[in-house]
């Protein structure tokens, strides 16, 4: 990457690397989507981890192969078409396979179900459209480079909303999630949360793999909110810790990545496995 | 609400799931502060009542007061602890957080950060709860490290967290040792007399609960019978309810054996259904 921006170099003065690193505007931009998506990833792939939702988690991030392709195939956006399918999975996941209703042999079984329902769309897709899938690179491994303005603003706006919405259920979600039976007992509507919840995880995915890549969501999906987890039981800190550790990653794999050769997914990866490492040793440790 | 309004009064009552009918014509009634045992075999509908009770299933015919009310609208002044439901060894959840969800977990909107006061509150009535059940020395552990008696302890803390009127039990005993189930039923009384909440306590052995009950309701074949262990627990009562023969034995150390009893196909998820 550095063919095209000119040769970055890292020194070991903080100021001058920092102002480098913004010196671009779509640097700023990947650092603003890393940011936002960092947050979204730590809040609701904390709850994914809670809610032992990681399966169904993975099977939406492969809903960007049908989505993308589908979306090229109609003349659109590939980001839209990633939201759309990621949200018809989750309802499928939630209408199909009952998470949250402790049924889990049968619910794995389904979300395999969809997810082999969804990748067959895919190839469907790919074979009508007879052209060559643009892109595909980043669509699967990330890229931080050419994340627009009004993409960063999709971001936030997707971000503020399904946050604002897991603040209002938080109590009720955390209820459902670690007490099913006593939550249904008080009236919590459990089966209306858990499709809801996966909608959420829909659009967290889709976000995240805006900058991570499909296959590299669970970077920031599962690993810091799995590192948080083990840190701390407290329910408040572990998820602060979980968009802390998020945030990290992210600020640490794009700054890696710019003065690099290699590609963002790679280090955005390297450092979450490294931190949930870490975090599951210490953990091991304290017990 | 009077301290006089009975806590439960069933009149004539029966329940039908499906074409089954689960019992019929069932009349019971608990005061305040009771401590009453749900026996009966497997299948015999005594989870069946607890259902009822909340007004999760309607009557097909009779009639239910809970705490003076309708059973629907009584069902915030109820503590319920369901069926046995285990904590999976990984589950990194403190046991003072399964209480805290059970006083506010149902609520939604965001708990403020600085509505100090009541979140005072809230901290205050979950450590109360957590010293009336001597879970004070692991209730800061994850719930799933715990062993099943002090898991049982902290559930019956989150029943209690609201304050209720009314206790359901649905088997605590389940699947604890037999040192457990005693502490437990002493628990048990001991809140039932300290903080005047009646109590139903499902389960299928009263032996455990010998010398704490206040009353039985005993279902069997459809019906039920009710009133004190000597009354409820005897040849003739029994042999009535389940229309065969049984004799009631007991042993030198006062234990009851209830003999002749025609077993239900005895599997383990029989009892859930039930």
């Amino acid at each position: 990457m550095p063919a095209d921006i000119g040769h970055p170099s890292i020194s070991l003065d903080l100021l001058h690397d920092f102002s480098e690193l913004v010196a671009y505007h779509f640097m700023v931009n990947a650092l603003l989507a890393g940011s936002i998506v960092a947050v979204m990833a730590g809040v609701i792939g904390w709850l994914m981890v809670l809610r032992r939702e990681s399966f169904a988690g993975h099977t939406l991030s492969l809903m960007a192969f049908p989505g993308a392709s589908g979306a090229t195939l109609i003349g659109i956006a590939p980001a839209w078409g990633y939201f759309g399918f990621c949200a018809l999975a989750a309802l499928g996941i939630g209408r199909l396979a009952g998470v949250g209703r402790s049924r889990h042999v049968q619910a794995s079984a389904g979300i395999g179900t969809v997810q082999a329902a969804g990748l067959a769309a895919g190839f469907l897709f790919v074979s009508l459209y007879s052209g060559v899938l643009g892109g595909l690179e980043n669509l699967l491994f990330g890229t931080f480079l050419g994340i627009s303005d009004s993409q960063v603003l999709v971001l936030a706006v997707v971000a503020a909303v399904s946050l604002a919405l897991v603040a209002v259920a938080a109590r009720p979600l955390l209820f459902a999630s670690v007490d099913p039976e006593a939550a249904a007992a008080q009236g919590v509507p459990s089966a209306a949360l858990s499709t809801g919840f996966l909608l959420l995880l829909g659009l967290a995915v889709a976000a995240t793999s805006q900058i991570t890549g499909a296959l590299l969501v669970f970077a920031l999906l599962v690993a810091p909110p799995a590192a948080a987890q083990a840190l701390t039981m407290r329910p408040a800190a572990s998820l602060l810790l979980s968009v802390g550790l998020a945030l990290t990653v992210v600020w640490l794999g794009l700054g890696i990545a710019y003065f690099s050769i290699y590609p963002v997914g790679f280090f955005i990866t390297t450092v979450a496995f490294a931190i949930y490492l870490l975090a599951a040793l210490v953990g091991r440790l304290r017990r | 609400m009077s301290a006089t309004t009975p806590a439960l009064s069933l009149r004539d009552a029966s329940i039908t799931l499906g074409s089954a009918t689960i019992w019929q014509s069932v009349s019971a009634d608990v005061r305040r502060g009771e401590f009453v045992g749900v026996l009966g075999p497997n299948g015999a509908g005594k989870s069946t009542l607890l259902r009822a009770i909340l007004g999760l299933l309607p009557l097909s015919q009779g009639s239910i007061t809970v705490l003076g009310e309708r059973p629907r609208n009584a069902r915030q002044r109820i503590g319920y602890l369901p069926q046995r439901r285990v904590f999976n060894a990984d589950a990194r959840v403190r046991g003072s957080d399964i209480i805290r969800l059970g006083l506010d977990g149902a609520r939604w909107g965001f708990p403020l950060p600085f509505a100090g006061s009541r979140r005072g509150a809230v901290a205050r009535r979950v450590a109360e709860v957590i010293e009336l059940v001597d879970a004070d020395s692991y209730a800061e552990r994850s719930i799933g490290e715990l062993s099943g008696g002090e898991q049982q302890r902290l559930l019956i803390a989150q029943a209690l967290v609201r304050r209720p009127e009314l206790l359901l039990l649905d088997e605590p005993l389940d699947a604890l040792d037999l040192p457990n189930q005693a502490n437990v039923a002493v628990l048990v009384q001991r809140i039932c007399r300290a903080e005047n909440v009646a109590v139903l306590l499902v389960a299928h052995d009263v032996n455990p609960l010998l010398g704490y009950l206040d009353q039985v309701i005993y279902l069997a074949g459809g019906r039920a019978a009710q009133g004190s262990v000597s009354d409820v627990i005897t040849g003739p009562t029994l042999s009535a309810l389940y229309g065969v023969p049984i004799e009631v034995l007991r042993t030198s150390d006062e234990r009851l054996v209830v003999v002749g009893q025609p077993e239900a196909p005895a599997h383990h998820h029989d009892r859930h259904a039930g």
